[in-house]
């Protein structure tokens, strides 16, 4: 049984150690945000924050989260309110398939988070963890600087 | 539009419970009567017009498409052009994703074709409701019909509303043909096309809302992985035993096991994999000579002539050779390949996230050797689509899988080595090109042959059934080499092989290999990635040859105006006639009218050479006809571009003579963001002209662009993608 808060509550979940927590998340826990994309920490699918920091969901077990906090892309925010990243990435129109939005919604929230006004290249620099097939890159780093801005007033 | 009341249809009711299947509604998938008044797009063979629209007594309208979402963004397009030519509010259109066998059949999402195809379909039936809708008002209110008007779905007469869409909901007022008198708006009158409204599928992706097949639950559902055969050509001579709750199924040399979760499937599968015995061949040839092999294959295989000219021309001053190859290309979608499927009785249910639900119920079904009623496929969306993928693929294999379990729902994923190893590839390509040129430098004659194997093997189009699965059954059926599509609809290694130039003199030629030790399909552009940029290399050097500057050459050598347009578009943007030059640095431009009849592109490329290329930024000009959806398009034709410089600076499959060896994200590299240029687009709108797609049109040129760019900085012509410092040394 590991113990964690996902998102601000306090979950238990009893999954066979060793299993992943990108599963128990889209297993037992029900999440949909967090994706499988390749197992192998090369395209950020699976990227939640653990204790605020980006962290591959799906290489990284299940017990090692328990007691810390794990947030996912539900958990910044939704329609009714959504994360000023959110907002950004919906104004700027930034994705087309949207698979690798919710991993880089994470990342991009722990960088505003540590760096409030980033340059482009501290942006891209943050996302390189993660792979978009569809070209959204240049859209995706407009909607950041976006959020940012509306961040700081 | 706002991200709740905006919310689309598409994939609603999969989630969380089986589907209601309809009743109504049927698919024309036998050849429309010649006798019958033609219809726009896939209205002609789906003439009904319930087969599109359906109208709620809650004020919403229902447009059913046969085109599915794949990322591009079609359903917020189609939902345009239905709400402005019925007069509705866009947050009133419930987009209804496509289902066997209640959709239009509307083929394969494919081709940049769905606005021209569903799109001009929806607007006419669009048109023909609003005509029927307010002539059975008339005749019931006496009031008329020119001087009813639409506001919102109201019928509005001089004395006020006396009707509505909504209130004649019940009446199958649509239970008709569509008839060719309908006459869709005057383009002054369109207020919902032509702008930029946000994407209906957006804000669920954003919130991780449960959208994609992936995201699907179904109760009592089970999880399934495959055991991939241990090389190309294997056979499976033993398996072990299956670890405790988890059922092994296996037909032939079809493995997969079912568990109740994901983690004890794939736990079991590994396992599974290292203790399986397969006995396997060597079949795949030496990936260090492939283009020689390419030239010997060809020898053997299929050749045909594609377009040949012969006009009067000046005298030959000079003739130049050339050949250009181009790898193995993967989709790389970056989620995997996945899909759910459920029997009952003899019928099986399938959602999928494929381009061509029709397509791929003709092949399960012929797979499965049933009927194609015992078939229902159920679009969702998966991650990014590029061409025809593993989707098909592991639909029929949910399906196999199934057959074990009666009743029970089983979704199927793909692992990452399976996407990038076992999907469809975009064939491997070479060209050999003859150009002729006159004393004073002008491109008099062009002669060549394109030597690939087919880039098509999508499902649906043949008796034998072409999906991955049907060649490793007990039962087998043979593996049947791909084939091109007719260049009338765009070809398919020939695709762009002819020059978009006025040239005199023509012979091209394209040789089919009759032998596929790699699975071929399409993928964006098809053959236009190897042959818009052999053409516009060749281009390039008879310019500089003929002292010329590279746009003007191809400006004096252009006679369609719409292509000089966007070029000269591309030339401005990038500051072409006043660019200076770093060391190190090169820019390149290139054009290209996608099929020589859809969308034109012109791209400006700045690369920076140092240990290896990058491209820095990007100029695209385009043309894609009337513009429902401006940022739509602008997005498509970004997203082309970046995959186009990631194809022409990263992208090969590579191979042993048994397997495919760049089965993960080390071995199949795609841009990163640090990587990726910033793409600038300007789009020339045409509201007058016919839709001429987007989503495929940029990247072929993109990589040209990117190839005279490095001559610029580096002064080679690469001649093998993709332009690593191996194949530019
Ligand atoms: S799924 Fe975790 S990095 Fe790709
Ligand atoms: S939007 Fe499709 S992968 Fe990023």
């Amino acid at each position: 049984m590991t113990n964690f808060l996902l998102n601000g509550a306090e979950v238990s979940v009893e999954v066979p150690d060793g299993t992943s927590l990108l599963h128990a998340l889209r297993g037992p826990l029900g999440l949909s945000g967090p994706r499988f994309g390749c197992g192998d920490e090369k395209c950020g699918s699976c990227m939640v924050l653990v204790d605020g920091v980006p962290s591959f969901a799906c290489t990284l077990g299940t017990e090692a989260v328990s007691g810390k906090q794990v947030t996912t892309s539900e958990g910044l925010g939704d329609m009714a309110a959504p994360h000023p990243l959110q907002a950004a990435f919906l104004a700027e129109q930034a994705g087309q398939c949207g698979w690798c939005l919710s991993g880089i919604l994470v990342s991009a929230s722990a960088l505003l988070a540590a760096n409030p006004d980033p340059s482009e290249d501290e942006i891209r620099l943050a996302l390189d963890p993660h792979l978009c097939r569809c070209g959204s890159h240049n859209r995706i780093i407009r909607a950041v600087r976006r959020a940012a801005q509306e961040m700081r007033v | 539009m706002t991200g709740s009341d905006g919310r689309s249809a598409a994939g609603r009711g999969g989630l969380n419970q089986p589907p209601v299947t309809s009743s109504s509604g049927f698919a024309h998938t036998t050849p429309v009567d010649p006798n019958k008044p033609k219809l726009p797009g896939s209205l002609n063979v789906n003439r009904r017009l319930s087969q599109w629209l359906r109208f709620n007594a809650d004020g919403t309208v229902e447009v059913h498409p046969g085109k599915v979402e794949i990322g591009q963004g079609i359903l917020t397009t189609l939902g345009q052009i239905a709400a402005d030519e019925l007069d509705v509010d866009f947050a009133r259109i419930r987009m209804v994703a496509a289902s066997t066998p209640a959709s239009p059949d509307e083929g394969v999402t494919s081709g940049s074709l769905s606005t021209q195809d569903s799109g001009s379909a929806i607007r006419h039936a669009a048109a023909d409701a609003r005509r029927i809708f307010l002539s059975v008002t008339s005749q019931r209110t006496g009031v008329p019909i020119e001087s009813l008007v639409v506001r919102d779905g109201a019928f509005l007469g001089p004395q006020g509303e006396v009707g509505s869409y909504w209130q004649l909901a019940s009446a199958e007022l649509l239970e008709v043909d569509a008839s060719p008198d309908a006459r869709p708006k005057a383009i002054e009158a369109r207020r919902q096309v032509g702008i930029s409204t946000p994407r209906l599928d957006l804000p669920e992706k954003v919130f991780g809302v449960a959208r994609y097949v992936h995201d699907m639950r179904l109760p009592g559902m089970l999880h399934a992985r495959i055991i991939r055969p241990a090389a190309r050509a294997a056979t499976l001579m033993a398996t072990p035993d299956a670890p405790e709750g988890v059922q092994l199924v296996r037909d032939g040399n079809f493995l997969a096991v079912l568990a109740p979760t994901e983690w004890q499937a794939e736990a079991a599968a590994a396992r599974i994999a290292t203790r399986a015995m397969w006995s396997v061949r060597d079949t795949l040839p030496e990936q260090a000579q492939h283009a020689e092999y390419l030239r010997e294959a060809g020898a053997r295989g299929e050749r045909t002539g594609v377009l040949a000219r012969d006009e009067a021309a000046p005298a030959v001053a000079r003739t130049e050779k050339r050949s250009f190859f181009r790898p193995f290309l993967a989709h790389a979608s970056i989620g995997t390949s996945c899909a759910v499927a459920q029997w009952a009785g003899d019928a099986v249910t399938i959602w999928s996230h494929t381009q061509g639900p029709y397509n791929l119920r003709a092949d399960v079904s012929r797979t499965l050797r049933t009927t194609e009623d015992k078939v229902l496929i159920h679009h969702m969306e998966g991650a990014g689509c590029y061409g025809h993928n593993g989707a098909d693929d592991v639909a029929l294999e949910a399906a196999l899988i199934a057959r074990a379990v009666p009743g029970v729902p089983v979704r199927l994923l793909w692992s990452r080595a399976e996407e990038l190893g076992w999907g469809p590839f975009s064939s491997a390509m070479l060209v050999d090109i003859e150009a002729d040129v006159a004393a004073d430098g002008t491109l008099v004659g062009w002669r060549s042959n394109i030597i690939s194997n087919g880039h098509s093997g999508r499902p649906g189009r043949s008796p034998i059934p072409t999906l991955l699965a049907a060649s490793q059954l007990e039962d087998a059926f043979p593996v049947v080499p791909s084939i091109n599509p007719p260049m009338a609809g765009g070809g398919g290694a020939p695709r762009n092989g002819i020059p978009y130039y006025r040239i005199p003199k023509l012979d091209v030629q394209t040789t089919r290999l009759l032998e596929m030790p790699i699975r071929s399909s399409a993928l964006r552009g098809l053959g236009a990635t190897l042959n818009v940029w052999s053409i516009e290399s060749v281009l390039d050097e008879l310019a500089a040859a003929a002292r010329e500057d590279p746009v003007a050459y191809r400006l004096r050598h252009l006679e369609d105006p719409r292509a000089k347009a966007v070029l000269q578009k591309a030339a401005d943007m990038c500051g072409w006639a006043t660019r200076t030059k770093g060391e190190g640095w090169g820019m390149g431009i290139a054009f290209a009218r996608y099929k020589n009849t859809g969308a034109y592109a012109a791209i400006a490329a700045e690369i920076e050479a140092k240990e290896r290329v990058y491209c820095r930024r990007l100029w695209v000009a385009g043309d894609a006809g009337e513009i429902v959806n401006p940022d739509g398009v602008v997005n498509q034709f970004e997203g082309g571009a970046i995959h186009g410089a990631s194809v022409a600076l990263l992208e090969q499959v590579t191979f042993d003579r048994r397997n495919i060896t760049s089965d993960n994200w080390d071995g199949y590299r795609v841009l990163r963001f640090s990587e990726v240029p910033t793409v600038e687009v300007a789009m020339l709108n045409h509201p007058e002209a016919p839709f001429l797609g987007a989503g495929e049109a940029s990247m072929a040129p993109t990589i040209a662009a990117i190839a005279a760019a490095i001559h610029d900085a580096l002064g080679i012509r690469p001649h093998a993608l993709p332009f690593t410092p191996e194949n530019l040394a």
